[in-house]
């Protein structure tokens, strides 16, 4: 019995829009609802933790980055909180093509959570309660409200839910184990119950965290300093660049030993993984320090990145040992690393256990198929990280809302953004594992850049209600900007005058024999945009940002028109809609197996039926002809 | 589904009169003139006109051909489309349509043309279930034989190749997703000497795919005849090698051998049997059994005799097999004194079938241990395969075309791979190309790319956190 009788009562705030969790997906899923108009209301387990970081302290990284600067593009907060609260930050891949430059920034986690919590409060039509939810309530498929653990009804339209790693969760270390969240917060305990009943699949997965160690206890003499950029990009479009160039706290790099690893070795046995006590999967692509010790036994050392995890507190992150391993061990195991011989620790590492569903019940909306109006978001759908959550928290809340203003929900495709990968992955291939964002994931990498997020998705955003007019205008400047400098560099002859030879010279580039054009030079690779300023007399002052892009479409110009040309082909596919009443058991040319797979994630097109793992080329073409017939 | 350009010969793999290869799809008057030399251009030339001139490879004229030219919709497909009428005769044929492909065509997959005309509407629905079953028995078949004909060793190659691309692209990308944990300066040079060897490798297959050593392209031949007739010294004289063992006694051939012979420009696959006799031996006796089957489904069979014995019971068992087939009967052993003569085993085969056989079977005496007559049972392979009397077996011949097409479009990848590398550009972009190859290559051993690299990644290198 979750509440007595007599305490059930219905809440007559008028709420629209129900969001559950307020983590990173739940943030933006609220505010996105809000923001379109909707009566909101946002439930969290605690209050005091809104937004929280509770494993690494740093927002973006590779792919992640790209994320975050989708996220904004479309209206989101996340890029606009961390550029605020970030405390280091550094473009990744610097030395590499355009396509894998990856911001990321370490955050200060309490400033973080209290600069959003400020987001969130300061909103209008949106209000937090403080309060576990036990029940979905639905009727004839439809939702119709939720229900806490007092027994208050909250009617509603549409529900969005994010509830991240609380489910049922279980955190674990050697033979420790207490059924609580993330941090020791309280987990939500009711709701899987309720969602088994709607006839929901629900998985178990795992994770981990890494110890938390006193800051003043660390000889950082032993250790490789690691400093931010000297020139900051911020994430989002809209921060001025100049507000981001702040005094930055650095990490630390140290190394594991063969001593570490022996300490791991000689304790497998007391592990919850080994042992079997941890029946949920785990991702590969965050093992754990004994996991890397088992797996990889000829690498002598790993790294261990040392992370402040914010300006006003002691405690450091220690990035490469998340560990399941019992509490002693854990003291021996930091220990035997150089500069943490006299760690203190304040939080042990554990594991975590948590429910969450599989996502192949989603459509591309990110609403439930079997439940209208029930949307999801977030490492409830299978994923993991800060920012993949955020990702899906605002496509979930901006279609809830569309449900409501009764339009059709947005779906990013794989060609337009890491956001649609993302999704398209989670509802479409089946995954035992927590989802991470890679970017060999985007097969079209080259044209999703983050350099160009704004170009991709700003329209969207403004479309749906969550850019400024201002901002969208801003855009299209842009856009202009850029496409007259791209002609006018085509167009641009260069001749064969000493001035040119000279500036060829210096950048140890072949000198011409006969004249050619500006964007012929851009292409080689020695030279850019920028270095040939000196000879490109006529050259227009332009921002930053439009010099960017002209060079990266000048540079990259093939292998840009080749993915542009793959894209063509993609699109065709998912043009081609599958209604949502097919009935695959009438076609019977279909083999058993595409059949059942077909009917169990239902793809909206015959492009994502394409990646459905069992449907075949043959299937496929059996399907365009049935649809044909249709 | 991709609206590539497609290519296929229409008239079937037999030597007719005239071939035709067909393209269609948005580029087929593009490709046509890459490759015809005529009065007109083909992209100028009027809907539904025939043209004059000639089909050349680079320089070299491959046939003197006529040319039709459709524009949509107004055709089979509804996509533009060209036809060349070539000479009759399966090399002429098959020089035209790879000189196609190589300018740009894709082969067509089995029943593609009839799928892309429903897809355009050219067809009405009665005829939707009946294309439906095409393209699934014929995906299917195509699969299947495209595996099936890949020999042991071919694959093997192919695999190791592939997961030296997976390893590398594997390495690449994990690098770029944990920069910070894997380090891939330099590794540029490394891959660069990798490629290079890939690439030679591909490039040796791609040399022997037209050797038809890749895959077991050719006329299906069996040979029989009674035990000790000499089947396997005539397939050993036909190979250059021995592979069968050739002894005196009875039944020494026990299963069923392969082998591959080219007769001058002809690729037989050629199975030696077990003879066929009565036998209570329980494995020769499977060895019989799958003879017969065999013969049942092959081209070309090779009847032979041993002409210094008598006819006895075993030879009627064996004519029926040669009945409404394409046979040519040998009077071996003609280094003895011969007791069959052509006018005798003729004259048997119409009485046994009832003067019932289709076509005069031709005879030939030969001596398959002195080796003499072979060239005149090479010379009559040849006449029966170029009148159009063996038909090739379309199915193989086509996934061959397309092993092959997919086996230079790795080592196109590959190269663009080095390319890039001496160009100077950012590691990022070699995986584009890297899995390219990947994907050609799988195409090949029916391996779809799927999840692959994201595995390797997990499984071969160490991410952080």
């Amino acid at each position: 019995m979750k509440y007595s009788a007599n305490s059930v009562w219905e809440n007559n705030d008028g709420y629209d829009i129900a969001v559950i969790g307020a983590g990173h997906a739940g943030c933006e899923a609220a505010l996105a609802a809000a923001r379109l108009g909707f009566r909101t209301v946002m439930f969290t387990v605690s209050v005091d933790s809104i937004a929280l970081m509770p494993c690494n302290p740093n927002i973006g990284g590779s792919s992640k980055g790209h994320l975050v600067r989708e996220v904004d593009a479309l209206g989101g907060e996340m890029g606009k909180v961390i550029d605020q609260t970030f405390i280091q930050s550094k473009m990744l891949n610097k030395s590499k093509g355009p396509a894998v430059h990856s911001l990321r920034a370490q955050a200060d986690k309490a400033d973080y959570s209290r600069a959003m919590r400020q987001v969130l409060e300061e909103q209008e039509n949106l209000d937090i309660r403080q309060m576990e939810i036990t029940d979905i309530l639905a009727e004839d498929g439809k939702v119709t409200g939720v229900q806490t653990y007092s027994g208050c009804i909250y009617p509603c339209k549409a529900v969005v839910l994010c509830t991240g790693t609380y489910l049922r969760a279980r955190c674990i270390y050697g033979d420790v184990s207490t059924n609580t969240g993330p941090n020791g917060l309280q987990s939500a305990n009711h709701l899987t119950e309720c969602l088994k009943n709607l006839g929901i699949k629900m998985y178990r997965f795992k994770t981990g965290t890494p110890a938390r160690i006193a800051r003043n206890s660390i000889d950082f003499s032993k250790m490789e300093e690691q400093k931010g950029d000297e020139r900051v990009v911020p994430f989002s479009f809209t921060t001025d660049p100049e507000s981001v160039q702040i005094d930055q706290v650095s990490c630390w790099l140290t190394y594991t030993n063969e001593r570490t690893h022996e300490i791991i070795r000689n304790n497998l046995d007391r592990s919850p993984l080994f042992s079997g006590a941890i029946e949920g999967t785990g991702p590969r692509y965050c093992p754990s320090i004994e996991d890397k010790v088992v797996k990889f036994p000829d690498k002598n050392r790993h790294q261990v990145f040392i992370e402040p995890e914010g300006i006003h507190t002691n405690e450091m992150y220690v990035g490469g040992m998340s560990s399941s391993l019992p509490e002693d061990v854990q003291y021996k195991m930091y220990r035997s690393v150089p500069g943490l011989e006299k760690a203190k620790i304040v939080r042990n590492a554990y594991a975590i256990e948590y429910d969450c569903i599989d996502a192949r019940q989603l459509k591309s909306t990110l609403e439930f198929k079997n439940i209208e109006g029930l949307f999801s978001g977030g490492q409830f759908n299978g994923s993991s990280g800060y920012e993949e959550a955020a990702a899906q928290g605002l496509i979930a809340g901006i279609n809830a809302a569309r449900k409501l203003q009764g339009k059709d929900g947005i779906i990013i495709d794989r060609s337009q953004g890491y956001i649609g990968v993302l999704i398209d992955d989670l509802v479409t291939k089946e995954s035992h594992e927590p989802y991470r964002m890679m970017t060999s994931r985007a097969e079209y990498r080259l044209l999703l850049r983050q350099d160009n997020a704004d170009i991709r998705l700003t329209r969207i955003g403004y479309d749906v209600g969550l850019i400024s007019r201002e901002r969208y205008q801003r855009l299209l400047d842009k856009e202009r900007m850029i496409e007259e400098e791209l002609k006018r560099v085509e167009h641009t002859n260069i001749g064969t005058s000493s001035k040119v030879r000279d500036v060829l010279e210096k950048y140890g580039s072949t000198p011409l024999n006969s004249g050619t054009t500006l964007a012929e030079l851009i292409r080689r690779p020695e030279l850019s945009y920028e270095k040939l300023k000196e000879i490109d007399e006529q050259r227009p002052d332009l921002p930053y940002d439009v010099q960017e892009q002209v060079d990266i479409n000048i540079k990259y110009d093939g292998y840009i028109k080749r993915q542009m040309r793959q894209v063509e082909q993609f699109k065709k596919l998912e043009k081609k809609k599958i209604p949502e009443d097919i009935n695959y058991d009438e076609i019977q040319s279909l083999r058993i197996e595409a059949k059942q797979k077909l009917n169990q994630i239902r793809p909206a097109s015959i492009g994502q039926a394409s990646r459905i793992s069992g449907v075949s080329p043959a299937d496929i073409s059996v399907l365009l002809v049935y649809l044909k017939l249709s | 589904m991709k609206k590539e350009t497609i290519a296929a010969v229409s008239t079937g793999m037999t030597n007719s009169g005239i071939g035709i290869v067909r393209i269609s799809g948005e580029e087929a008057f593009a490709i046509a003139d890459r490759v015809y030399r005529g009065k007109e251009k083909i992209a100028e030339a009027e809907s539904h006109t025939i043209h004059y001139g000639h089909i050349v490879d680079q320089e070299e004229i491959v046939d003197e051909v006529l040319v039709m030219v459709m524009k949509s919709p107004r055709t089979f497909t509804g996509e533009d489309t060209v036809e060349i009428n070539c000479h009759g005769g399966t090399f002429v044929v098959k020089r035209v349509l790879e000189t196609v492909i190589k300018n740009g065509a894709r082969p067509a997959d089995p029943g593609e043309f009839t799928k892309r005309a429903f897809l355009n509407g050219k067809m009405d629905l009665s005829q939707a279930e009946a294309v439906i079953d095409v393209i699934n028995s014929e995906n299917e078949y195509a699969l299947q034989s495209s595996i099936s004909q890949l020999k042991g060793s071919v694959k093997t190659k192919i695999s190791n190749i592939r997961n030296k691309i997976i390893y590398n692209t594997a390495f690449i990308e994990s690098a770029l997703d944990d920069p910070e944990h894997i380090e891939i300066d330099g590794y540029a040079e490394t891959l660069k000497a990798a490629s290079e060897e890939i690439i030679n490798e591909l490039e040796e297959m791609i040399c022997s795919a037209d050797n038809g050593r890749v895959i077991r392209e050719g006329i299906n031949t069996v040979i029989l005849g009674k035990p000790n007739a000499g089947k396997s010294s005539l397939l050993n004289v036909l190979a250059g090698h021995e592979r069968a063992i050739v002894t005196d006694i009875e039944g020494t051939t026990r299963d069923i051998l392969e082998e591959q012979v080219r007769l001058g420009d002809l690729s037989l696959n050629v199975i030696d049997t077990a003879g066929i006799r009565n036998t209570k031996d329980v494995i020769e006796k499977i060895g019989v059994d799958r003879a017969k089957e065999y013969a049942g489904r092959a081209d070309l069979i090779i009847y032979v005799v041993d002409a210094s014995r008598e006819l006895d019971e075993n030879d009627e068992k064996i004519l029926p097999l040669i009945r409404d087939k394409n046979a040519v009967i040998l009077l071996n052993k003609s280094d003895l004194n011969t007791i069959v003569s052509e006018k005798m085993i003729t004259e048997k085969a119409c009485v046994l079938t009832g003067g019932d056989y289709k076509k005069k079977i031709p005879v030939i005496s030969i001596s398959a241990k002195e080796e003499k007559g072979i060239n005149k049972l090479e010379k009559k392979i040849k006449e029966m395969f170029i009148n159009g009397i063996v038909s090739f077996n379309e199915q193989i011949y086509i996934s061959n075309v397309r092993q092959k097409n997919a086996l230079i479009s790795a080592s196109k990848s590959m190269k663009k791979v080095v390319e890039s590398i001496n160009a100077g550009m950012p590691e990022d972009f070699y995986s584009i190309d890297l899995m390219d190859a990947y994907e050609a290559l799988g195409s090949i051993t029916g391996e779809s790319v799927g999840e692959d690299l994201i595995n390797e990644i997990f499984s071969k290198f160490c991410m952080g956190k």
